[in-house]
């Protein structure tokens, strides 16, 4: 009688502790995953019970013209931060063009209500700390999630702490409204954190749609992104990694390597798919969906 | 963060290329048309822009998807799990998947307003087979988000196999996914898990 129930609870015991102290699929970047997964869900929560709402009445009320001012007055604002972590990379020319941003849009543009700048072909660059610090030879390592703030890594996060250095509602000059300007400041922060995820209410309805494991999605392309970033759009292809099983050298995926006109052989593109490949597209070519 | 997010808004969006004698074109070109195609189709069609998911998804289907190799995405996304998995398999995963990213994709293309899309001139050797079309979607006040389509020679013209946002494989994105869930449940677990996520979207949209 007592050992069905010792055994039940045993049990039980054991898929609790797989459930929430082990991960099954460890992602070597990901050391700290079950801490991640909590705060995954505390920002989830958070997200879902406050910000999101109040994103979404942001977005309702006020019309796309006006949201689209307050998104170039403070995508303006971030601008000689950029422009700061493009010397601190060597970008000289970049740069001049993120400072000229600046300067034309806070006054031809109205205090960066109209982003003129990119029609005077500055286009606007993402810059920031942690890509520095990638640029000067520092690794992601392990990947992290902030409260609040999302995905990082553990490089990115002192980034991040450097940034809030940079951003300029904290930095009001000293003469301005000396009575108000925490008011000044927290006001300035809240509308920007409003009107940051009214922008991406589009994007995390897709996410939401597309990730079979949102954390794991975000994840990756957590990554994919940044490295992207730090290369500025052209990063070296990535040694294949997915391919354990040997046969065929590498099925190429999203590292594809970029085209280049001088680059080393192209022709060994054909050995990628796997070895049944052909019969499968064969077999997909009949199906009535595809109709081409 | 943010800006890694709204990737995922053009992951989808960047899903777009025509079925206009697409035999004769260079990628580039086949992008080109595509692009404005649906771009054109959008801009004068409301019930398009009022979010309409049957017609965007139409549109999709129409103008999109014969330009796409599913079986190519689906089996890179698979990576080394495809060979494991049976024709039948196969091609189940195949129908699922291409189910969910052209829902996905139609959701994308209903949040498009009025940006500009430039398609980069190719950089590729014309004996290529194998090449990456670059575009940029522009729009003021933000960086412009990357589209870059990789697309392969077939006998039925130039074929996307992997689109990448921002820098963001699809592929590349899909494939921790897809072997995790076969590594806890197995192909057919992953199959009904693609099944189930498809109906779940049908009935909270329809």
């Amino acid at each position: 009688m007592r050992r069905p129930w010792r055994l039940a609870v045993a049990g039980l015991a054991a898929a609790a502790l797989a459930g929430c102290a082990t991960v099954q699929n460890p992602d070597p970047r990901d050391p700290w995953e079950p801490m991640n997964r909590a705060t995954f869900e505390f920002n989830d929560g958070v997200d879902r019970v406050v910000l999101r709402p109040v994103a979404e009445g942001y977005r309702f009320v006020l019309p796309e013209p006006v949201r689209d001012g307050v998104r170039n007055f403070f995508a303006n604002l971030q601008d000689p931060w950029i422009a700061l972590n493009q010397l601190l990379q060597g970008k000289v020319e970049e740069a001049l063009s993120d400072a000229w941003r600046f300067i034309a849009n806070s006054t031809f543009g109205i205090g960066g209500i109209f982003d003129i700048a990119t029609d005077m072909r500055m286009p606007k660059h993402a810059e920031d700390f942690g890509q520095t610090l990638a640029v000067w030879g520092i690794d992601f390592g392990p990947y992290l999630i902030l409260p609040l703030l999302g995905p990082s890594s553990a490089r990115d996060a002192v980034g991040t702490l450097v940034n809030s250095q940079g951003y300029l509602p904290w930095q009001l000059p000293k003469w301005l409204d000396v009575d108000h300007r925490v008011a000044w400041q927290n006001s300035l922060t809240i509308v920007d954190v409003i009107q940051t995820r009214a922008n991406l209410l589009d994007a995390s309805d897709l996410l939401e749609q597309a990730a079979l494991d949102r954390y794991a999605f975000l994840r990756n392309a957590y990554f994919q992104r940044r490295r992207n970033l730090i290369y500025d759009g052209n990063p070296p292809p990535l040694p294949p990694r997915d391919e354990q099983s040997s046969a065929a050298p590498a099925a190429p995926g999203g590292d594809a390597q970029p085209p280049r006109e001088a680059g080393p052989a192209p022709q060994s593109v054909a050995p990628k798919v796997p070895t049944n490949y052909e019969a499968v597209l064969a077999a997909g070519e009949r199906r009535p969906a595809g109709d081409d | 963060m943010q800006r890694r997010l709204v990737i995922f808004v053009w992951v989808f969006a960047a899903l777009a290329v025509p079925a206009a004698s697409a035999q004769e074109l260079t990628p580039d070109g086949l992008v080109k048309t595509v692009t404005q195609d649906v771009i054109a189709v959008i801009k004068q069609d409301k019930a398009i822009q009022a979010g309409d998911r049957k017609k965007t998804i139409a549109l999709v289907e129409e103008k999109v998807l014969p330009h796409f190799n599913f079986t190519r995405m689906t089996a890179l996304a698979m990576g080394p799990n495809w060979r494991k998995a049976t024709p039948e398999q196969q091609q189940a995963l195949v129908n699922e998947f291409r189910t969910l990213l052209v829902r996905t994709y139609s959701t994308a293309l209903s949040a498009y307003r009025n940006q500009v899309i430039e398609v980069k001139p190719l950089r590729a050797k014309p004996d290529d087979a194998d090449v990456m079309v670059r575009s940029e979607v522009k729009q003021s006040g933000t960086e412009p988000v990357t589209l870059d389509y990789s697309m392969e020679k077939t006998p039925n013209g130039w074929k996307v196999y992997d689109v990448a946002v921002g820098g963001v494989s699809l592929v590349t994105t899909y494939r921790d996914a897809f072997a995790n869930e076969v590594r806890n449940v197995g192909v057919d677990g992953l199959i009904k898990a693609l099944a189930e996520k498809n109906r779940q979207l049908e009935t909270k949209r329809s």
